[in-house]
């Protein structure tokens, strides 16, 4: 049934178009009534206001993947914190107080390592290790947590016992 | 032999979830086929399922090194039960126990007598079983554990020594798994009510108990996680935000929410948010399972890529896929004009208000724990930079979110269904938050904890008190004549998680640690314990090599007891393994970790620290469980009701007391309630 006017039904009434969704002010369009409208903008307040939050605490909080080389190259990165991953040089650990210094290796560059705390005892001259902390202006990394790379199944790295406590 | 045994029967259970799938497909688009037919097709994958787990586990005890499975993680020196929680240890086999547990819940479900609309559960039935087709599948051609291994080794490395080390090992994982698998129940009830239509309204009362069940196994699966890894595995925490910890978390947030969408009263359950949330949960699953079986993000380097990693993602993106058109084209004015139509608006101050903020909330922090758990993965996948998200991130978004919830779990509490006023409302109110300001006077007074952590303090005291006053209010005289299980339920759920979030606020806050060097005889001191080394003893265990610090608590003139660390190394695996001694008592835990020994045994590098209130967070969490169990609960002797709002048939007496006098209702032992 032809719902608007033409030369061939002069009879049908002019109506007024369907009104596009996209017109808030209608209250006849059952697709925006007033509790649609008013989920409509919560919806889109909720959203906006979790993208806020996830930007907010992404600021600062992520840690990014470097290797020797590249933090050697790069001075920028000096400042931001890394996480650092290669092998740990044979013969090159020893303790120096309360910090354990050491040197990865990856790629042929080679960097001291200073730890404070004590690593995980699975941490051993030869494996992969990766170190998370901050590059400092004289060229040594200055790491708080170290992790090392484990077996190929599906259970989490256990986190370094020098963080002291729980999950806050 | 087990191995040809074993892959035939992952290709019969393939074969019957097929057939099961096509079978009860065929049942729900005509429901006069026959019913006997799809039952036994899931009946026989649930018989493959329990044949191949036993089979692996055959070949696990004797062992048989001919099996690959066994000849990567099984070994003569494991002892007996660690030999049969290596099923579960490692990728492979852990897929046969999601299987089996698929497989169980898909036979259970095929046996269940649905009440209302039959073409609901076939439809359920079906998508279960397709579910069970794509696993099946994944197991039989990509992971199957059963492939021989040519030449035969003479002995294996045993599982990792992480996952030996303690009896909880036979009970997480499949507690974990019986949660996560559970959740497809209400996803195919889910599905089923939008692809029947507006007859479908009725799959929340079918679904619910299910999902509901899920929850309560799950709940207590990472309960029992968190402990096993502050316990048992020395990491020193419960909660490291690490992926795999996330994954479990993720469909429990959405699960919780779907829960508090179908259990309100009034029967006008927001169809559309329960579908959503049912569809997510299980997405979120699988999410889940992708993550940490295709190593993804589970750890600092990429592990070598396995061959499930893309299969789950491509299962995933078709799941998703189907679940939004289907929703887009069947849940759309058409399906939820019924409902909404049906509800009125409800009063701004009352308790649907508040579970509408519950909704959005739980919602918004599972999506802010979504995004920290694939952001590395996606950065990877988009821009190739590999980074990492730290704990941090999480605190500064899902910890402040959660707080909401609880300030909202808490204040449901005190509103009443109908709506009220706000006097009314202020009233009740003084009592829990007069609570909620002393708590943050006391510890903004006797420490000096950071604005978080007074908040999470000051809402974790409301909460409870408003828990209490909500329990209080229903007097026992009520007229009521049988306990209203589904309330006390979850009144006893909502005590768990408050009790929880002051443990966790407290052992987060107030947790002192320190670690030396000392000498035989040197005493190590933190504010609340103080410990003296006493010996080093080594020892060969049949797992190793064990070294062990005798500590002495308390002071030299005083001793208070003995606390024993250990680290064992395993030589199979080139790892060594630590394990804590913990002193717990009710409002602080002593926790001491052995570090290091220095080569001669005379001096033990060792971490001392007080947990306060860590006790507060397991017994959070068994109320919590406790609490599901009982809303599980249903007294002896009723019949379930069509229309299955078991809170309004509570509260209203004589349709209750009609469905007991019955004469049709069988006399049991328990009738009385």
């Amino acid at each position: 049934m032809e719902r608007y006017p033409s030369p061939d039904n002069p009879d049908i009434p002019r109506r007024r178009r369907a009104v596009p969704w996209c017109r808030l002010t209608s209250g006849r369009d059952p697709a925006m009534s007033r509790p649609g409208r008013a989920r409509f903008s919560l919806a889109l307040v909720v959203l906006a206001g979790t993208a806020l939050l996830i930007h907010a605490g992404l600021q600062g909080t992520l840690s990014y993947y470097r290797t020797p080389t590249e933090l050697a190259a790069d001075p920028d990165d000096r400042t931001t914190r890394a996480r650092l991953g290669g092998a740990v040089v044979p013969g090159s650990v020893r303790q120096d107080g309360d910090q354990i210094v050491f040197r990865l290796a990856a790629d042929g560059h080679e960097i001291t390592v200073r730890q404070t705390g004590v690593p995980p005892d699975t941490f051993r001259a030869g494996q992969d290790a990766v170190v998370e902390g901050v590059l400092g202006s004289d060229g040594v990394f200055y790491a708080d947590q170290v992790l090392v790379k484990h077996g190929n199944d599906y259970r989490p790295p256990p986190p370094p016992p020098a963080k002291s406590g729980t999950a806050r | 032999m087990t191995s040809q045994f074993g892959t035939w029967a992952l290709g019969t259970g393939l074969a019957a979830s097929v057939a099961a799938t096509l079978l009860w497909l065929r049942l729900a688009l005509n429901p006069d086929a026959p019913l006997r037919p799809a039952r036994a097709a899931s009946g026989v994958g649930l018989l493959a399922a329990a044949v191949a787990c036993g089979a692996l586990e055959w070949a696990l005890l004797r062992p048989d090194f001919s099996v690959r499975f066994v000849a990567d993680n099984g070994g003569r020196q494991v002892p007996l039960y660690y030999s049969v929680t290596s099923l579960w240890s490692a990728l492979d086999g852990s897929l046969l126990l999601w299987l089996l547990i698929l497989a169980g819940y898909a036979g259970l479900l095929a046996r269940t007598v649905p009440a209302g609309d039959r073409r609901l559960h076939h439809w359920a039935m079906a998508v279960v079983s397709l579910v069970a087709v794509f696993f099946f599948a994944l197991s039989y051609f990509a992971a199957n554990p059963f492939h021989p291994v040519e030449p035969v080794p003479a002995d294996g490395p045993g599982p990792n020594p992480l996952l030996r080390a303690h009896p909880a090992m036979g009970l997480h994982p499949p507690l974990l798994y019986a949660g996560y698998v559970g959740l497809v129940v209400p996803f195919g009830y889910g599905l089923a009510g939008l692809l029947v239509g507006d007859a479908g309204r009725h799959w929340i009362s079918a679904a619910r108990r299910w999902a509901l069940a899920a929850w309560a196994l799950l709940t207590a699966g990472i309960a029992l996680g968190a402990w096993w890894s502050y316990a048992v595995l020395g990491w020193g925490g419960y909660w490291a935000w690490d992926p795999v910890e996330n994954a479990s978390l993720l469909p429990w947030l959405t699960a919780t929410a779907f829960l508090h969408t179908v259990f309100t009263r009034r029967g006008a359950s927001r169809a559309g948010w329960s579908v959503a949330l049912a569809c997510a949960s299980f997405l979120l699953v699988l999410v889940g399972t992708f993550l940490t079986r295709s190593g993804v993000v589970a750890s600092v380097h990429a592990f070598t890529e396995s061959p499930l990693g893309p299969l789950l993602l491509g299962f995933l993106l078709l799941v998703s896929i189907g679940t939004v058109v289907l929703v887009g084209w069947r849940g759309g004015p058409g399906g939820d004009a019924g409902s909404q139509v049906a509800s009125p608006a409800s009063p701004p101050l009352s308790r649907a208000t508040a579970l509408v903020g519950n909704r959005i909330l739980l919602t918004t922090v599972a999506a802010v724990v979504l995004v920290g758990t694939v952001l590395p993965a996606v950065a990877e996948a988009v821009s190739g930079t590999a980074l990492a998200v730290g704990p941090v991130y999480y605190h500064r978004t899902a910890v402040p979110l959660a707080i909401g919830v609880l300030v909202l779990m808490g204040l449901a509490a005190l509103l009443p269904s109908s709506g009220t006023s706000p006097g009314e409302t202020a009233r009740r109110a003084i009592g829990p938050v007069a609570v909620g300001l002393a708590t943050i006077a006391v510890t903004g007074l006797s420490s000096r904890p950071g604005p978080m952590a007074l908040a999470a303090f000051g809402c974790a005291g409301f909460s409870l008190a408003a828990t209490v006053a909500g329990l209080c209010r229903r007097s026992p005289d009520n007229g009521r004549r049988s306990i209203p299980w589904v309330r006390l339920g979850g009144t006893t759920a909502h005590l768990g998680v408050a009790l929880v979030a002051v443990g966790v606020a407290a052992s987060s806050t107030y947790t002192v640690a320190a670690q030396r060097q000392l000498a035989v005889g040197e005493a190590l001191r933190v504010p609340g314990a103080t410990v003296r080394l006493t010996a080093v003893e080594r020892a060969r265990t049949t797992a190793g090599m064990a070294v062990r610090a005798r500590l002495t608590l308390g002071a030299a003139d005083r001793p208070d007891g003995t606390l024993v660390p250990e680290l064992t190394y395993h030589p199979h695996h080139d790892t060594t393994v630590s394990l804590p001694a913990i002193r717990s008592g009710p409002l602080q835990d002593t926790y001491t970790t052995l570090l290091a020994v220095s080569a001669d045994g005379r001096s033990a590098t060792v971490r001392l620290a007080v947990n306060p209130m860590v006790a507060l967070i397991w017994a959070g969490g068994s109320l919590c469980v406790l609490g599901g169990l009982l809303a599980l609960a249903r007294p002896l002797g009723r019949r379930r009701s069509v229309s299955g709002s078991r809170a309004r048939s509570d509260r209203s007496g004589p349709p209750a007391a009609v469905s007991r006098s019955g004469a049709t209702v069988p006399d049991g032992p328990g009738n009385a309630l």
